[in-house]
């Protein structure tokens, strides 16, 4: 019995963050559209939108290997994998043993991996130009993901995502200004990771700016279904990061009762969509960034990062 | 409550230590020199703290020198100078962005290592000597990567700043020091900022390379 609740509240999980997915993109989409005075698509456009090339027809290139093909699924299955393990409304779910943070990164990697693979597919010379801007950003960005995880898990003394939420969402870490230098550097990971201004335009179509639309551009029907989704998924992911690291307020503790996982649920809801809020209100006072700057940005990511660690070592001694 | 006093002086010299980034890689003048006056307020914040902790009223006057002179003063002369140098909305050539910064963390590595002995007696003495000689190496390197006088004269100011953080961490330094140590220090501003007219006057900038073509020992 206790294995069926278990199994229940791990399968809530999972259902929330694809159920809620499309509905974040759509309250950034129509944030963004109303500050700059537009009224913009009503908040359940994205719904329909997958709705609508669920139904189309998948037209493939002629020399589309594959490759191609399972791509889509492929990025999808290993974004929903990683958003269903890191904790959202509560902590120590049945499988959040396997919810470490370097697994997760692995997760993304791998998901990045086959986009860019799909991009280069069909041999159009957007697809290239797209995979390699992504993966330049990827390598920049991933080393200062990897030193955010270290100054969390020498702070935690853990890298299992559950166990670290557990541990902030009592504020016995004190006063950290690590910590502070790490939300500092994830958020512009984030920001270079889900493809948002001012690194790459998820709304464009202009050739020179373009980085992961450049790589969809040949996909249509359920295989573009599959990549928005997966996108949309994206984000939620980055999102329940920064809540469960950074704001862990309100999160149910391992083997909560009803009553605490309902507050849990319903403040994870609130952060999600304030994020969703602060998010185009952050992109529309910043403008887009020349490629060749793309270093300089993540490179104080990195710096932050990396300070956040050194600042550690101090405190802690070695 | 020790812990929360340990966490708030690690706060704040941490804070110091950011903003010697900031001052690395910022390359608006205007803003230089703006970020450099928090440095001074957030050393204030912490000499204010260290006396609060250590007991010692002294050390109150030195954060209210630091606040008034460091913080406000300074600042706003260097903020007249640029403005009368008509260089106040120019964006200097950093030497070497990237490798600059990569070189700070280097240094601040460097400094945490050297103060590792210390911990052994003094757990509070070695945080405050590393964020300080991290300050004071950070400064140092921001004189050697600027090319434009007055941001070098920032620097020199900000290196200073490292040197009172770790007077006040370790006890005992007396203010008379301490005063004499100031002095020294807007002594040498007012020598900079006679050199930065003089060098107007004479090369029509303020970009120090200009002085590299009257050096004695090229041969060229």
């Amino acid at each position: 019995m206790a294995l069926i609740a278990d199994l229940l509240l791990q399968a809530v999980q999972m259902v929330l963050v694809v159920a809620i997915a499309p509905a974040v993109l759509g309250v950034t989409r129509k944030v963004k559209a109303r500050l700059l005075r537009r009224i913009g698509p009503p908040v359940l456009q994205p719904y329909r939108d997958l709705w609508k090339l669920m139904h189309k027809e998948a037209v493939l290139a002629e020399n589309a290997s594959w490759v191609y093909r399972i791509a889509p699924y492929l990025i999808f299955a290993a974004t929903w994998v990683a958003a269903a393990l890191v904790p959202s409304y509560a902590t120590g779910l049945l499988f959040s043993w396997s919810a470490d943070l370097i697994a997760i990164v692995a997760l993304l990697g791998t998901a990045r991996f086959a986009l860019a693979l799909a991009g280069m597919d069909v041999g159009t010379a957007f697809g290239g130009i797209g995979a390699s801007r992504e993966m330049m950003i990827a390598s920049l960005a991933e080393p200062a993901m990897l030193l955010i995880v270290f100054t969390v898990a020498l702070v935690a003394g853990t890298t299992q995502l559950s166990a670290v939420a557990t541990l902030f969402a009592t504020l016995s870490v004190g006063l950290r200004v690590s910590l502070g230098l790490g939300l500092f550097a994830f958020l512009f990971v984030a920001i270079a990771e889900n493809a948002r201004i001012p690194i790459d335009n998820p709304a464009t179509h202009l050739e020179l700016t373009m980085v992961h639309e450049a790589m969809v551009l040949e996909y249509s029907g359920r295989h573009l279904a599959m990549i928005e989704a997966a996108a949309a998924l994206k984000l939620v992911l980055y999102f329940s990061l920064i809540a469960c690291l950074f704001v862990p307020v309100g999160i149910a503790g391992p083997g909560a009762g009803p009553a605490a996982l309902g507050i849990g649920l319903l403040a994870y809801l609130v952060k999600i969509f304030a994020f969703a809020v602060l998010l185009p209100i952050g992109e529309t006072s910043v403008a887009k960034m020349r490629v060749f700057r793309y270093p300089i940005f993540l490179g104080s990511a990195f710096a932050a990062a990396a300070l956040a660690v050194f600042l550690l070592f101090v405190s802690k001694g070695f | 409550m020790p812990s929360l006093m340990f966490d708030v002086a690690h706060l704040l010299a941490g804070s110091m230590l950011v903003l010697s980034f900031l001052l690395l890689y910022q390359d608006r003048i205007a803003a230089v020199i703006n970020v450099f006056a928090l440095q001074a307020i957030a050393l204030a914040l912490s000499v204010a703290w260290q006396a609060l902790v250590q007991d010692a009223p002294a050390l109150f006057v030195t954060s209210a020198l630091a606040l008034v002179v460091k913080g406000f003063v300074v600042p706003t002369a260097l903020h007249h100078i640029i403005r009368r140098l008509e260089i106040d909305r120019e964006i200097e050539q950093i030497i070497g962005g990237g490798p600059t910064i990569l070189t700070g963390l280097g240094l601040v590595a460097l400094s945490i290592l050297l103060m590792q002995p210390v911990g052994e007696v003094n757990v509070y003495a070695r945080e405050d000597l590393a964020f300080a000689l991290a300050v004071i190496l950070l400064g140092l390197l921001m004189m050697i990567t600027r090319r434009n006088a007055v941001t070098q004269v920032v620097g020199f100011m900000s290196l200073e700043n490292g040197l009172i953080l770790a007077a006040t961490g370790a006890k005992g330094m007396p203010l008379v020091v301490e005063v004499s140590v100031a002095f020294s220090v807007l002594i040498a501003f007012i020598v900079f900022g006679v050199f930065v007219f003089r060098m107007r006057e004479r090369f029509d900038t303020v970009d120090v390379s200009a002085l590299d073509r009257f050096r004695g020992e090229r041969a060229d």
